[in-house]
């Protein structure tokens, strides 16, 4: 064998590797032209988005494409450009400037991470309108998105309170970043709401994405005595764990009930359609304005999946009320008094805590078993 | 408490022992094998859309095996018979294992399949302490444990494993002897590949019996480090898999338990176990006991003159 040409097959199997590694794909999705052909002067709209995962996560960038295919269905949205698998950093710039370059008007990033490509993009094209979901920075041509999660988690709290027997219910976290403990206290007090002797214990698992972590950091969970299980993760392992020990559990991000059939409850879901469909509309009439948006039930944004058949009548009613009480804004998770971990209060009766306080929270309410790390 | 936590540390263990064993046994023949992490995703990918597809776990954990084996075989093409760099090769095979099962494994998402379930061995299982954690698992941990001692066996009672060591030491010496080296090469690579397969297939279909992209999650590359820990001895191995999966279980448990100690200290401690470990072993070593295979990482070519 010549040096040479081992050298070419290690070229062709490297470059065979890298073909394969390469796994961000363009997809256009397979929208055809069957509707009406618009007035001429009417706005088209061109989106783009840019997933952080492949859309077939079962979670988080599924749930986004879901709301992708909702916009789609509106007549002035022409066919839109999706990008998987975007690695945070260089490779987000080039992969938004690419979709401005195909002739996008409206791009959504979503995920944290690209919120300063997001950023550099948007200043050199001005034309553009840029939508970045969970961050915290805008631009004349940048405005960002999220949802109240915590309203749905307040509701299934409800249910985990009214459906325990042990007192005990397990929460795998993934990162105690605020949006986790956001999660885990709104759901703390939805449990205490309807069994103040029920307590919460938290594992940290420190991945958004390790399924056998995830499956350990439940079985954990069980073996103290849980009874019902919840998580913040990106993978179902919770639910499998659940589903073998016979305990309840209670999903995240998207209607995950088939990996856990018998245990399933239900799960606080992303509806981006709504929203998504809405800035279409707005940046088709020119009415769209930078901001930051951070709706709630009351605009769909943010669900509870359809309740299963082991949740009771009276439990399913009781939720059905609160649920009506938070879209009507007269329930509101976080109003007063709510006291910490240590007892003391932290927010007086019929105080309410502030968003700006929600985006940066960092303490445990009473109720909550586990430490946030220093 | 202590059997359910034996028991958490054998089931999170295992997945890192099937890769620790099938990279020894490469190793043992003198390649070095860095496309771990990208052969248990193949092997999680084929054994869980074949037990999908078929609805046989046995057809699935064959699948498994054929797949990372013939994946495997690749890396053993280019470093056994096209004498290529091992390092380079093994690291692309990871890249490759990686972007292949993402892309052929969109259709699996959120499918699932019923996993291997526990089976109790009569009486044993219902001994203190251990009996949970060794005799009441999944069919995949009784084969772990089968294998742990059937490749001792090959190694130390038997020709053909003296043969392959050999290989690995000193190939020359071998080939002066009559035992075709490439050939013991690029089987004890293909092989090995093949039962990293199976610790792929253990997180799909017994762990957590589900597909999903990366779901691995860097087991490969803790075995690449065991592999030395273990001092290419499979006794050791098992020692090293359960020491690492049994830190893992008790920081979980520690949390759950609801300790002082910070969460970030427990996450750490797996890792500051292994390097206390490599410091102790790597200690050992210079006093002469299991010392690397002499010719690892070295293409043998008859015709090259030292």
């Amino acid at each position: 064998m010549k040096v040479t040409t081992r050298f070419a097959f290690f070229i062709v199997f490297l470059a065979l590797a890298l073909t394969g590694c390469n796994k961000q794909e363009e997809a256009v999705s397979t929208k055809t032209a069957e509707k009406p052909a618009p007035q001429a002067a009417e706005k088209q709209v061109k989106a783009g988005f840019v997933y952080v995962g492949p859309v077939g996560d079962g979670g988080w960038t599924y749930a986004h494409d879901q709301g992708r295919q909702a916009m789609e269905k509106l007549p002035f949205v022409k066919p839109s450009i999706f990008l998987e698998s975007v690695h945070e950093g260089a490779e987000a710039t080039r992969a938004i400037t690419g979709l401005v370059n195909k002739g996008c008007n409206l791009v959504f990033t979503t995920s944290f991470g690209f919120m300063d490509a997001t950023l550099e993009v948007a200043k050199k094209h001005p034309d553009t309108v840029f939508m970045h979901c969970s961050g915290y920075k805008t631009a004349d041509n940048v405005g960002t998105y999220f949802g109240r999660m915590y309203q749905p988690r307040y509701l299934s709290g409800i249910i985990a309170g009214k459906m325990t027997k042990s007192n005990i219910i397990g929460y795998v976290g993934a990162f105690p970043i605020p949006e986790v403990i956001r999660g885990i206290n709104a759901f703390a007090l939805g449990v205490r709401s309807v069994n103040p002797k029920a307590v919460v214990k938290v594992v940290w698992t420190q991945t958004w994405f390790d399924p056998g972590v995830e499956r350990d950091a439940a079985d954990s969970l069980l073996d103290v005595g849980a009874d019902v299980l919840t998580m913040h993760q990106d993978a179902p392992a919770t639910l499998q764990a659940a589903e073998a020990r016979g305990a309840y559990v209670i999903g995240y991000n998207s209607d995950m009930r088939k990996f856990a059939p018998n245990s399933f409850l239900t799960a606080p879901v992303w509806n981006w359609g709504a929203l998504y469909t809405k800035v279409a509309a707005e940046v088709k009439d020119g009415t769209w304005k930078s901001r930051q948006i951070w709706w709630g039930m009351d605009k769909d944004l943010v669900r509870l999946a359809p309740l299963s058949d082991k949740v009771p009548a009276d439990v399913k009613a009781l939720v059905k009320e609160k649920t009506a009480a938070i879209v009507a804004g007269t329930l509101k998770p976080f109003a007063g008094p709510i006291s910490g971990q240590d007892g003391k209060e932290v927010v007086a009766a019929g105080a309410v805590i502030a968003d700006a306080d929600l985006l940066g929270m960092n303490y445990f309410v009473a109720g909550v078993q586990g430490a946030i790390p220093k | 408490m202590i059997d359910i936590l034996l028991d958490a540390t054998v089931r999170a263990g295992t997945p890192i022992l099937f890769a620790t064993l099938g990279a020894l046994i490469s190793e043992r023949a003198g390649i070095i094998n860095l496309g771990i992490e990208g052969l248990m995703l193949i092997g999680a990918l084929a054994g869980f859309s074949a037990a999908h597809g078929c609805g046989s776990l046995s057809v699935g954990l064959l699948a498994a095996f054929v797949a990372a084996m013939a994946a495997g075989a690749i890396h053993a093409l280019i470093c056994v018979q096209l004498r290529g760099n091992q390092i380079v090769s093994g690291l692309a095979l990871t890249m490759f294992g990686i972007g292949i099962t993402a892309l052929f494994g969109r259709g699996m998402v959120g499918l699932t399949i019923d996993g291997f379930s526990r089976i109790a061995i009569p009486g044993l299982s219902r001994l203190p302490l251990v009996g949970k954690a060794f005799f009441d698992q999944d069919a995949l941990i009784y084969l772990s444990f089968l294998l742990v001692a059937v490749i001792w066996l090959f190694f130390y009672r038997t020709r053909w494993g003296l043969n392959l060591r050999t290989a690995g030491e000193n190939p020359a010496a071998a080939d002066t002897c009559g035992v075709p080296v490439e050939r013991y090469r690029f089987l004890a690579v293909s092989v090995g590949s093949g039962i990293v397969g199976l610790g792929g297939a253990y997180l799909s279909m017994a762990y957590t019996p589900m597909w999903i992209e990366n779901m691995s999650a860097g087991r490969g590359w803790i075995a690449v480090a065991l592999v030395i820990f273990a001092c290419w001895s499979s006794p050791r191995a098992m020692l090293g898999a359960y020491l690492f999966g049994g830190i893992t279980a008790l920081q979980l448990r520690m949390q759950a338990m609801g300790t002082e100690i910070s969460a970030h200290i427990l996450q750490m401690l797996p890792y500051i176990g292994t390097i206390l470990v490599l410091v102790v072993s790597t200690l050992r070593l210079q006093k002469g006991a299991g010392q690397q295979p002499e010719s690892l990482g070295l293409p043998y070519d008859r015709e090259d003159r030292k």
